[in-house]
C-alpha cells in the first residue's frame, strides 16, 4: 500500500498495534459481558490507561451473540478497530461470530471445557475461568474471573483491584462482594502469570493523566448537553437506540427539576413538547428513526406555530423495524424533509462527546432564538460508544431563554424585519398568546387572507438566512491543500481522524460537519479547492454527499459507504480511502 | 350578563346557523367569568374540526393544534405551567378518533384540566361522514350502509379508567350545561365533559329535538361516589342521562408529583438551571 507513510508495515493492521491494545469481550446476552467491561474499562481509566469502548449487540435479551471492544491505549483513542489483540469468548458461538476478525496473532484466552479454538484461529491460552469461578461461589462470578484475567496483564496491583471490586459491587449484599472479590482475584492471579511467562504481552504504557479523566458516553454527553441548554422537560417514548438519552434525564431529573414523561406514543411526545415550549418550558423529544416518522405532523406543527423544539434523533438501520440494535446513517434525509409545507429548521451531528455536549446545548438556544425546530442526529455507535476525555468544557453554553412579558397589544405573529416575533408565554405579562396550526393573522387567529397567507410563509422562512449565517462551519483536519478532500458528518468524526493519521499522505485533508443542515458557506470556499471530494457515511446512497452537492454546487467524486449496521473501522477506512488513491475506489 | 372579559368582540364565525356550538360557546364564556377566571391565565387548547375552533372565539390563551391532539399539549402546559387553568375542548372526532389513545392516557394522568368535548354524532368539518359516537343505522355518504359498529361510549370509559371526573350535559338545557362545566373546571384533576349537541348541517337523525326527548337528567340523589352504579348510568342509553355522573377528589394531579414541584410551584420558565450542579455532575464522571 504505497499510500503509507514511510515506515509504516503493508496493511493498516500493523500500523494501529504499537499504539494501543484491543480487547474483545463476547459472549450470550445476559452472560455479563457488560459487567466485564464496566469492570475492566473502569479500572483501566483509574490506572492510567486511556480507554474506548463500544459494542454491538443484537436486538434481544437473552442468548445469541453480542461483543464489545474496548481499546487500551497509551494516547487518547476513540475509535474502532477490526483488529483483535485479545479475544475473551465466553462461549464457543463467540468464536464463530468473530471468525473474520481473529487473526493468527490474535491472543484468545478462553476456559478449554466450553470453547473449542480453531485451527490457525489465535493462540490459545486456556483458563479454567468456570472452575475458578465455582471455587469462588459459583459459575455466575465467571464474568468478574474473566475481568479478573484481563486486569491481570496490565500494570494494575491486587491491591488496586481489590479496592475497585469492594467499590464496584459495594451496593450488594451478603457474600457477593467478597465471592466477586475472590473470583476477580483468582482471575487476576492467572492473567499475571500469563503476562510473567510472557504469554501474553501487553505493549502500551500508562498515561498518569488518564486516570482523572472524565469517561462517558454519547448518550450521557447528549443528555449533559441538554442539561445544559435548560432543558427542563423530556417527552419521549422509549426505542432503541435513543432511550439511554431518556434514562439520563429520568436519573437526574429530581436533581435538576426536570420532567420526564414516558408518553403514550411518539404522536403524544412531540406535542407534549410543543405545549410544554408554548408555556415556557425547554423541550426535548428523545427518539429514533421510525418513532420519528410518528412525529411528523408535530414537527411541522412546529414549523407552523414557530415554535422552538429540540429533537434528538439516535439513527439506527430501517426501514420500519431495520436492525434495532445496530448503527447508521440513514436518517438525515429524513430530518432534512420531514413534515409537510415549508419551513426552516436546523441539523446538528456531534462526532465527539465534546460536540455532543456543546451542540445539544447550543441547539436549545437555536431553537428558542430562531424558534425553529432544530434536530441533534446521532446514532447507536455514538450512543453506546465511550472514552475518556480530559475536560467536557461548559463555558459558553448557558442556556438563554428568549422569552418576553408580554403587554396587553401583544400579537405572537408581530412581522418582524428578522421573521422572528418576540415570543411571549400565557401567565408572564397581560398579554393573550395565541398559537394556531391553521394559516393565521399576526394575532395567531385563524385566516384565509391569501395575501396574508404568502407574507407569513416569507416570514417563517426567512429565518433560514440567518440560521445559515450562524451555521457551526466545518472542521478541516490534514492538508490545507485540501487536493483529495474526505467529508464525513456526526459519529464518523473520531474513526476518519484516526486513518487520516494512519495514512499520513500529503494533499489529503478531511473536513468534518459538525451542523448538516443549513452548511455554513464555508463549505464551499473548502469543496471549492478540491479536485476530488470522498464522502464518508454510514447508508447505501450517500445522502450527504447529495445535500454537499446540492447546497455548494460542487460535485462529490467519490462516496464509502457502509451499511451493514456497523460503525466504520479504522483499517477498513485506511484500505477504503487508499482504493481511491489507486483507482479503485 | 354584565361581565364580557372573554367576547371577542366583532368576528367572523365559521359556524353555521342554529349549531349546538353557539350555545356551548355562550355558557362556556358565561361560566369562566362567573368562576372570575383572568383571560391572561386561561389556556384554550384545542384540536381540529368545528368545535376545535372554538378558542379562537374567545378572549384567552390559544394552543390550537394538531387533529386528536389536544391533549398531550394541554397536559404538558398545565405541567410546565401549573398556575394556568388549562381546557381542551374539541369534537367528538378529535378527541374520541384521532385523539383516541390520548384520552385514555390522559385520564390515566390526572392532569389538572378539563376537557369539554362536543359530542353531535357526526364529523361536520369533513361534511357529514359518521363519527366514533355515530349510532348503528347513520347513514352518510361514505357510510352508505348506515353504521354498523358499537358507538364509542366516551362516559363508560372514562368511568371504568377511573377519571376523577365524568359528565355529561345537552346543550338544549344550558342552566345544567353551566352548572357541570363550572363544577369541572374546578375540580382538581381531569374533568371529562361530553355535551351532545345537534349538528343541523350533516345530522338529520340526532336532532335538538331527537336529543330533547332521549335524554333526561340524573335524580338528585344519584351516588357521584359509587363507580360501578356510576358506570351502570353511564351504559343506559334511549334515554341518556345528563349531569354528573362520577367524581373523586383528593386524587393526586399529574403535575403535583412531577419532579420539579417537590419544593417549588414556580413555572417552569421562571426557573434558572443550576450551574455548580451541572459542573458537579461532569466532575463526578471523572470518577468513573
Amino acid at each position: 500500500m504505497d499510500f503509507l507513510k514511510d515506515g509504516a508495515k503493508e496493511g493498516a493492521r500493523d500500523v494501529t498495534e504499537k499504539k494501543d491494545f484491543s480487547i474483545v469481550l463476547c459472549g450470550e446476552a445476559g452472560q455479563g459481558i457488560q459487567t466485564v467491561e464496566q469492570i475492566l474499562t473502569r479500572i483501566l481509566k483509574k490506572s492510567g490507561y486511556h480507554i474506548f469502548g463500544t459494542k454491538e449487540y443484537m436486538s434481544r435479551v437473552r442468548g445469541g451473540t453480542n461483543s464489545t471492544l474496548i481499546r487500551v491505549s497509551s494516547a487518547p483513542v476513540a475509535a474502532p478497530v477490526d483488529r483483535i489483540d485479545l479475544l475473551l469468548p465466553l462461549d464457543d458461538k463467540a468464536l464463530s461470530h468473530l471468525d473474520g476478525r481473529i487473526s493468527a496473532g490474535t491472543m484468545v484466552i478462553g476456559d478449554p471445557d466450553v470453547i473449542k479454538p480453531r485451527a490457525g484461529k489465535g493462540i490459545f491460552h486456556p483458563v479454567p475461568l468456570v472452575a475458578m469461578a465455582e471455587a469462588a461461589g459459583g459459575a455466575l462470578y465467571g464474568n468478574t474471573t474473566a475481568a479478573g484475567v484481563v486486569a491481570g496483564l496490565f500494570d494494575i496491583t491486587r491491591e488496586e483491584l481489590d479496592a475497585f471490586i469492594g467499590e464496584f459491587f459495594g451496593g450488594m449484599s451478603g457474600p457477593v462482594i467478597e465471592n466477586n472479590r475472590v473470583a476477580a482475584e483468582k482471575g487476576f492471579d492467572a492473567g499475571k502469570e500469563l503476562a510473567r511467562s510472557g504469554k501474553v504481552t501487553v505493549p502500551v504504557k500508562k498515561d498518569r493523566r488518564a486516570a482523572g479523566d472524565i469517561l462517558l458516553n454519547g448518550a450521557d454527553a447528549v443528555g449533559i448537553g441538554a442539561l445544559a441548554g435548560g432543558c427542563d422537560f423530556l417527552s419521549a417514548y422509549p426505542m432503541s437506540p435513543s432511550t439511554a438519552v431518556m434514562v439520563f434525564l429520568a436519573q437526574h431529573a429530581r436533581e435538576f427539576g426536570i420532567v420526564v414523561e414516558q408518553a403514550e406514543d411518539e404522536i403524544a411526545a412531540i406535542n407534549m413538547a410543543l405545549g410544554a415550549w408554548y408555556a415556557g418550558a425547554r423541550a426535548l423529544v428523545s427518539t429514533s428513526g421510525g418513532g420519528f416518522a410518528l412525529m411528523e405532523e408535530g414537527l411541522s406543527l412546529a414549523g407552523m406555530l414557530e415554535s422552538p423544539l429540540v429533537v434528538h434523533l439516535a439513527q439506527r438501520p430501517g426501514p420500519a423495524t431495520g436492525l434495532p440494535t445496530r448503527t447508521g446513517q440513514e436518517d438525515l434525509n429524513l430530518v432534512l424533509y420531514a413534515g409537510h409545507g415549508e419551513f426552516p429548521r436546523c441539523v446538528y451531528a456531534p462526532g465527539s462527546l465534546e460536540e455532543a455536549v456543546s451542540l445539544t446545548a447550543r441547539a436549545f438556544n437555536t431553537a428558542d432564538r430562531h424558534q425553529v425546530p432544530v434536530f441533534v442526529l446521532t446514532d447507536q455507535y455514538f450512543m453506546d460508544s465511550y472514552y475518556n476525555t480530559a475536560e467536557l468544557p461548559l463555558d459558553g453554553l448557558e442556556a438563554v431563554r428568549s422569552v418576553v412579558e408580554t403587554e396587553p397589544s401583544y400579537r405572537r405573529y408581530a412581522f418582524m424585519e428578522d421573521g422572528v416575533s418576540p415570543r411571549g408565554i400565557p401567565g408572564f405579562g397581560r398579554g393573550l398568546v395565541v398559537a394556531g396550526s391553521d394559516e393565521h393573522d399576526e394575532e395567531g387567529h385563524i385566516t384565509e387572507n391569501l395575501g396574508l397567507r404568502a407574507r407569513m410563509v416569507d416570514k417563517r422562512l426567512s429565518k433560514e438566512k440567518r440560521l445559515r449565517e450562524e451555521a457551526l462551519p466545518p472542521v478541516l483536519h490534514g492538508d490545507e491543500s485540501c487536493e483529495t478532500l474526505l467529508i464525513g458528518w456526526g459519529s464518523t468524526d473520531k474513526i476518519i481522524q484516526e486513518a487520516l493519521e494512519l495514512i499520513g499522505r500529503q494533499k489529503l485533508s478531511y473536513l468534518h460537519f459538525p451542523q448538516v443542515y443549513p452548511l455554513s458557506p464555508d463549505a464551499a470556499v473548502y469543496l471549492k479547492k478540491a479536485k476530488t471530494v470522498i464522502s464518508i457515511e454510514g447508508n447505501a446512497t450517500g445522502q450527504f454527499a447529495a445535500l454537499a452537492e446540492k447546497e455548494t454546487g460542487i460535485p462529490v467524486t467519490g462516496k464509502i459507504l457502509r451499511y451493514d449496521g456497523l460503525p466504520f473501522t479504522v483499517e477498513e477506512l485506511v484500505e477504503r480511502i487508499g482504493k481511491i488513491f489507486k483507482g479503485e475506489g | 350578563m354584565d361581565d364580557n372579559r372573554f367576547d371577542m368582540g366583532e368576528i367572523d364565525v365559521a359556524w353555521c346557523p342554529g349549531c349546538g356550538n353557539f350555545a356551548i360557546w355562550e355558557t362556556l364564556k358565561e361560566t369562566l367569568s362567573e368562576l372570575g377566571i383572568a383571560p391572561e391565565k386561561l389556556v384554550l387548547v384545542s384540536g381540529i374540526g368545528q368545535a376545535a375552533k372554538m378558542p379562537h372565539y374567545v378572549r384567552a390563551n390559544v394552543f390550537n393544534g394538531l387533529h386528536g391532539r389536544a391533549l398531550p399539549p394541554a397536559t404538558a402546559i398545565k405541567a410546565a405551567s401549573p398556575g394556568l387553568v388549562v381546557i381542551a375542548e374539541s369534537g367528538d372526532g378529535d378527541m374520541y378518533g384521532e385523539g383516541g389513545n390520548h384520552f385514555l392516557h390522559a385520564i390515566r394522568r390526572n392532569p389538572d384540566i378539563t376537557n369539554i368535548v362536543h359530542n353531535n354524532m357526526v364529523y361536520g368539518l369533513t361534511k357529514g361522514q359518521a363519527s366514533p359516537t355515530s349510532r348503528p343505522g347513520f347513514t352518510t355518504p361514505v357510510q352508505v350502509d348506515g353504521v354498523t359498529g358499537e358507538p364509542f361510549n366516551p362516559l363508560a370509559t372514562a368511568i371504568a379508567q377511573n377519571a376523577t371526573f365524568v359528565a355529561r350535559a345537552f346543550t338544549g338545557h344550558r342552566d345544567q350545561m353551566k352548572e357541570i362545566l363550572k363544577a369541572a373546571i374546578s375540580h382538581r384533576g381531569y374533568a371529562l365533559v361530553d355535551i351532545f349537541q345537534p349538528c343541523v348541517s350533516f345530522n338529520r337523525l340526532n336532532t335538538f329535538q331527537w336529543f330533547k326527548k332521549n335524554t333526561y337528567p340524573l335524580e338528585e340523589g344519584h351516588d357521584r361516589g359509587n363507580r360501578v352504579e356510576a358506570f351502570r348510568r353511564a351504559i343506559e342509553k334511549d334515554p341518556y342521562p345528563l349531569g354528573i355522573f362520577y367524581v373523586r377528589e383528593g386524587v393526586p394531579t399529574f403535575e403535583e408529583g412531577l419532579p420539579p414541584y417537590g419544593k417549588s410551584d414556580l413555572p417552569l420558565y421562571r426557573r434558572v438551571s443550576d450551574r455548580k450542579r451541572l459542573e458537579a455532575l461532569v466532575e463526578s464522571k471523572r470518577a468513573n
